[in-house]
């Protein structure tokens, strides 16, 4: 019988390759085009403060000091040190945080095939918003000055994602929903936990200091506190970019993704304890900075399409660039005070999820 | 590029004896089913049988609690995901993703078995990931987004994506679901001059007895008949089964069922289910 079935049939279109050369200068034009409003970016967003650096002097004082060109500095020393002490390890660190909040949120939408997640339903920031209270009200580690903060805060947010697999783990395996619920549930009690803190404190300026830190900012940052964040951020988004392709199947289904040569169950476990880290890095010295990573990701989608392999870059660039103008819109605005960065995120995020979802997302998702 | 011609290697997927429950309640009870030399094995059954267990014990998505399933001579269990990948492709039941893929990078997840996780697809990829789509008539949907497509189209898409997998064996969890009869008629036909051995789960006995080789019957998670599908497609078999009245009309190739309620018929209700 089977014989007969043999037949060749005309495939029809061969030579077709589905313009494979054009999809792929559409994805470069994409990240070289972002890739140069974030290096351009970067010499504004450092020049703009109390005190304005022209783009010019910046790139001149930056290139001073990593390859001594010029050589003789015409600009004064002050602004030296506005530059390469403050400003630069601040706007790096931002897009660190930036890029490091899109891409784990564009992973995690993957992870439980939802939308609507974003890098902060896992709980690691209220785990880490508890190690910070904890330090901030009661001194814990804060003999290690600036560092005891970052260092209790990654802490929590490490005690939160070993919980985290705790609860949703059964069984050895982790399944989408068990992982929402888990998530929804260590961040209600960690939070719980920080309002507890915060009560039983007699610090009088405590609650406040505990808010400031969970609505986020990027004014602790310093070159010996920021080369964790980036380190880790780098190292995470080139491993996601390689596992592209089974964020793919695993969004498609469980099911699916097994036959598609992805183990479902090991695959979500592992991918969690990297996205897990890569949050509590970026959380432990920036503090909770909401909404990028659900809008950003949607952002990427619209760009490039719901490939990973495409949207994991370009969700980290469109993440790095958006946060490093919200931290400048957060140091200018109401200067010399500093608008908590959450704040800007929000104010900014939530108008533009609101236009995506009325005006791409209808008939679609 | 799916033909494989005169290949006398030993390609076949197997049951034996698998039993399988969902907590006590048992589902599978010691089934042997076998496909194999590029045949295709419909599945069929009422609902709640076990068709859709079975399958997916035959992909490892399932562990049978007892039996063994192999392809090609391999249990299933110790095939790494990847081996498996390349042995089994499947069109399984599921829920569209919420994530907007589009129907060219959903046919392309097809050759990522194929490919380290240090490749990028290749040109030659995206050319089999085209071929596919012509063979399933979906090409012009190649730049659509996979969620906003027709039910049709999407089942259209989905075998596709498992052909640009070139494995040995397909598996097809009701894949004339939600197609309208030309599309039933010709997905299945379709499927037919693939020369790769096909399990596929069906509803429509009328669709298994004139495209499938054999057929495996199941009812409470057992095999009540199985062979070819003039000796499964019988009224004595099948109305224990089914609680209906089955007339069997002869075609010039195969047999067709025709349907009748058994409306409260005493003869019928003394019957004893199988």
């Amino acid at each position: 019988m089977s014989q007969y079935r043999s037949l060749p049939i005309a495939s029809g279109g061969a030579g077709d390759d589905l313009e494979h050369a054009r999809r792929r200068r559409h994805t470069l034009t994409w990240l070289g085009g972002l890739s140069l409003i974030l290096l351009g970016t970067i010499p504004v967003a450092v020049g703009i403060g109390p005190v304005g650096i022209p783009p010019g002097t910046v790139v001149r004082i930056v290139g001073h000091h990593l390859s001594g060109l010029p050589a003789l500095p015409d600009w004064p020393g002050s602004a030296d040190t506005i530059v390469w002490l403050v400003r630069i390890p601040r706007v790096l660190l931002g897009i660190a945080v930036g890029a490091g909040l899109g891409m784990t949120g564009v992973a995690l939408q993957a992870l439980v095939r939802n939308v609507l997640a974003d890098p902060y339903i896992l709980g690691v920031t209220s785990g880490a918003s508890t190690g910070a209270a904890a330090t901030i009200l009661f001194g814990v580690g804060g003999g290690m000055g600036a560092a005891g903060l970052t260092g209790s805060a990654f802490i929590g947010g490490a005690a939160a994602t070993a919980l985290l697999f705790l609860l949703a783990r059964v069984g050895g395996r982790i399944t989408s929903i068990r992982l929402l619920l888990a998530g929804v549930t260590i961040g209600f009690v960690l939070s719980a936990v920080t309002s507890f803190l915060i009560f039983l404190s007699d610090a009088p300026d405590g609650a406040r200091a505990v808010l400031f830190w969970m609505l986020g900012s990027l004014a602790r940052a310093q070159w010996s506190s920021i080369g964790i964040a980036v380190v880790v951020v780098l190292a995470v988004l080139v491993l996601l970019v390689f596992w592209a392709r089974r964020f793919d199947a695993l969004a498609v289904g469980d099911d699916s993704a097994r036959t598609l040569g992805v183990s479902p169950d090991r695959f979500r476990a592992l991918s969690l304890a990297l996205v897990s880290l890569c949050v509590g890095a970026v959380v432990a010295v920036a503090g909770g900075v909401g909404f990028v990573g659900l809008v950003v990701p949607h952002i990427a989608r619209l760009c490039v399409g719901g490939a990973h392999r495409r949207v994991f870059p370009v969700a980290a660039l469109i993440g790095a660039i958006f946060l490093a103008w919200a931290d400048v819109f957060a140091r200018v605005a109401f200067a010399p005070r500093e608008l908590p960065l959450g704040i800007v995120t929000a104010v900014v995020g939530a108008p533009f999820l609101a236009v995506l979802v009325r005006r791409f997302y209808a008939g679609n998702v | 590029m799916y033909e494989r011609q005169g290949k006398g290697d030993y390609v076949m997927i197997s049951a034996q004896q698998v039993s399988f429950a969902y907590a006590e309640t048992p589902v599978l009870e010691e089934v042997t089913a076998t496909a194999g030399d590029g045949a295709m094995i419909g599945l069929i059954g009422p609902n709640g049988s076990g068709k859709t267990t079975l399958l997916r014990t035959l992909y490892a998505a399932l562990r049978p609690g007892s039996g063994r399933v192999e392809v090609d001579g391999t249990p299933v269990a110790r095939l790494r995901p990847i081996e498996l990948a390349r042995r089994i492709a499947v069109v399984a039941q599921e829920s569209a993703p919420e994530l907007p893929l589009t129907v060219v990078d959903m046919v392309l997840l097809g050759r990522a078995p194929l490919r380290s996780v240090f490749q990028s697809y290749s040109r030659e990829d995206h050319r089999k990931a085209a071929a596919a789509l012509y063979r399933m008539g979906a090409r012009e949907l190649a730049e659509r987004s996979f969620n906003t497509l027709s039910g049709g189209e999407k089942q259209r898409v989905l075998i596709a994506r498992a052909l640009a997998q070139e494995a040995d064996h397909l598996l097809l969890d009701e894949p004339t679901n939600h197609l309208d009869i030309r599309y039933q008629h010709e997905i299945l036909a379709l499927v037919r001059t693939l020369a790769i051995t096909t399990v596929v789960v069906l509803h429509d006995l009328n669709l298994a007895a004139r495209y499938c080789d054999r057929l495996v019957l199941l009812d409470g998670g057992r095999v009540v008949s199985s062979g070819e599908p003039d000796t499964v497609l019988c009224p004595e078999v099948l109305e224990p089964v089914y609680g209906v009245a089955v007339r069997r009309f002869e075609e010039p190739d195969c047999v067709q069922l025709g349907f009748r309620p058994h409306a409260g018929k005493p003869d019928y209700e003394a019957t004893p289910r199988a």
